[in-house]
């Protein structure tokens, strides 16, 4: 019997000579990320565990991003927290102004190979699956032992194949493409499993687009979401990242738990509803509802395309009198990009605002939540009831070209409709 | 009890509250998004007894430990998110899928709980649990992740 991609990827990671689904075995780690929340209880429990030093400093990296800038003296110590012991570790510490939001930053900047295992304090890790990792994301407890050992305890998941077919259509995203998968699954229906996207339509898809399915495969309750890598995978990681890596795939006769096969010719944009990223509808179903907020970006959908899909749309266009909008670049970099290429300069001359790299009212931490009895849009992965702010509020999840449709139409719209209007 | 399917760690504890590091403190956020009146019915030794895909959605754990704070002992549900899940069992707090003695426990009953035998006793029935592998159940025993990395220290 052959093995999956994540079966092979956990096979090379453990002492084992082979593994089974629903097998506990230690893993070993490639990487291991927290950030100003997940950070502080980790280091709490590691010193606890009677571990002063990490298991090595050049595999592990700290980045402040949740509370950033600082929303009070709270979230203030907790970054202190992170900038003092990642200097007394001699570890990367990604300080406010010199990263982004850190799925983004560690793809960015090369942190991550095909074939690596990645634990990140932060459940949205399977991001990093876009390249072909295996990245799952721990509790503050699990990153602890990460920090000490190196290593942690894993129960084998199986695998649920995704093949995407055909040709994407207008005005479809990445966001789109894990959407329909986590309204068939539901939000539970990936749970010890991993999820795996292959076909033509997968293929076909660059690593931003990657990065937004990979990054919800959390909302289907997977453990990651991974790519297998290839030439895209190789173009976007050559000169970038500094270790070597061989593409990997599954094999012809592994066994997968199950099989979906979506065909992206019939696939139209899609919009999560309130209050679940697995409450999905079309964009014909929600068209009409009234957006007193839109925000654009996150560590899903802050990268280029995605600015310049909003841009698309903004540029020559106000924002609806009704709505405010906040754009947040998921990095650094892709903020002075965007400077570049004058994309901030249409944001704001049609009335968003833009924000620092954060990860903010994303995850209601602040940088503009929202009041009782607003409605939003927004491209960011959960729309839980209080995520962005009052438990009153309203979030909808869709990709970045509905969203700004949305703020300049002041309701959810078919973004074909804006862009056939006349620009002024 | 919370009976509803698929809750999230954003109603059980919101992320504005992310930036107390104190489980003592985390626990006065608890199910703060959901009904905070659930945490007038902690008193002495709670198992908490829930639906299915409990727990999904963030890895924080403060969700566990403002549990643990709160004085629950144990979490009884039809099924688990899994970082939901492991965050339970790192921090030595009992958790147990046990769909059927889920639907019928109701608030105030009697629940006790056998996870060597996998067995989950509601009132005067006894119903089927899904047995915690090995490695869980010596984790939780012994404490959570921090003692099994102290033992392992140690030798």
């Amino acid at each position: 019997m052959g093995l999956t991609l994540a079966e092979k990827i956990l096979l090379a990671h453990t002492e084992a000579e082979e593994i089974q689904p629903g097998e506990i075995v230690m893993v070993a780690c490639d990487l291991v990320m927290a950030n100003d929340i997940s950070g502080s209880v980790a280091f709490r429990e590691m010193a606890r565990m009677g571990v002063t030093r990490v298991f090595d400093q050049s595999k592990v990296l700290m980045v402040a991003d949740h509370f950033m800038p600082a929303k009070d003296v709270k979230s203030a110590e907790l970054q202190r927290i992170l900038k003092d012991w990642s200097g007394e570790q001699g570890v990367k510490f990604y300080d406010q102004g010199r990263g982004g939001i850190e799925h983004a930053v560690m793809v960015e900047d090369g942190w991550v190979v095909p074939g690596d295992v990645v634990a990140g304090g932060d459940s949205h890790t399977c991001t990093h699956g876009a390249l072909g990792a295996f990245a799952t994301g721990l509790g503050s407890t699990d990153i602890a032992a990460c920090l000490a050992f190196g290593e942690f305890w894993q129960s084998v998941p199986g695998t649920i194949k995704v093949d995407f077919s055909g040709e994407k259509q207008p005005f479809v995203s990445g966001k789109d493409l894990i959407l329909a998968v986590i309204a068939q699954i539901g939000v539970g229906g990936g749970t010890n499993h991993v999820l795996e996207f292959v076909g033509d339509g997968a293929a076909a898809l660059s690593i931003d687009e990657r990065l937004a399915v990979a990054n919800l495969a959390v909302e289907a309750g997977s453990e990651t979401g991974i790519f297998p890598a290839d030439e895209v995978t190789r173009e976007y990681l050559d000169g970038r990242a500094a270790r070597d890596w061989v593409p990997e795939r599954s094999d012809p006769d592994a066994r997968f738990a199950r099989e979906l096969d979506i065909n992206l010719g019939s696939l139209g944009p899609l919009i999560a509803m309130p209050h679940s990223p697995g409450n999905v509808v079309s964009l014909d179903d929600a068209k009409g509802i009234p957006i007193d907020q839109a925000y654009i970006g996150n560590c899903s959908n802050g990268t280029m395309t995605d600015l310049r899909q909003a841009a698309q749309v903004f540029e020559g266009r106000k924002v609806h009198e009704r709505c405010r909008v906040i754009i947040v670049p998921a990095t650094v970099k892709i903020y002075r990009e965007a400077l570049a290429e004058g994309l901030v300069d249409t944001f704001l001359e049609a009335g968003a605002i833009v924000s620092t790299p954060t990860c903010g009212a994303c995850f209601g931490g602040g940088m503009g939540v929202l009041a009782a009895g607003e409605k939003a849009v927004a491209t960011t992965n959960r729309n839980f009831k209080g995520r962005m702010g009052s438990p009153e509020a309203e979030v909808h999840l869709a990709n970045s070209w509905v969203a700004a449709a949305a703020a300049v139409a002041g309701e959810i719209v078919d973004p074909a409709e804006v862009l056939g209007s006349v620009v002024a | 009890m919370i009976d509803q399917n698929n809750v999230d760690t954003d109603v059980l504890y919101p992320g504005a509250f992310l930036n107390i590091p104190d489980p003592e403190l985390m626990k006065n956020h608890l199910f703060e998004g959901l009904d905070p009146t659930l945490r007038d019915q902690l008193v002495g030794d709670t198992v908490l007894v829930v639906g299915e895909n409990f727990g999904m959605g963030s890895s924080r754990e403060h969700v566990p430990q403002a549990m643990k704070a709160a004085g629950i002992q144990c979490v009884v549900g039809k099924s688990f998110a899994r970082i939901f899940e492991r965050n339970c069992v790192n921090l030595g707090l009992m958790i147990i899928t046990a769909p059927q003695a889920a639907e019928a426990a109701n608030p105030g009953d009697m629940v006790r709980i056998d996870a060597h035998a996998s067995t989950v006793h509601v009132g005067d029935a006894t119903f089927d649990a899904r047995p915690l592998p090995a490695f869980m159940l010596e984790m939780i025993e012994l404490g959570g992740l921090v003692p099994w990395a102290q033992r392992r220290v140690a030798s």
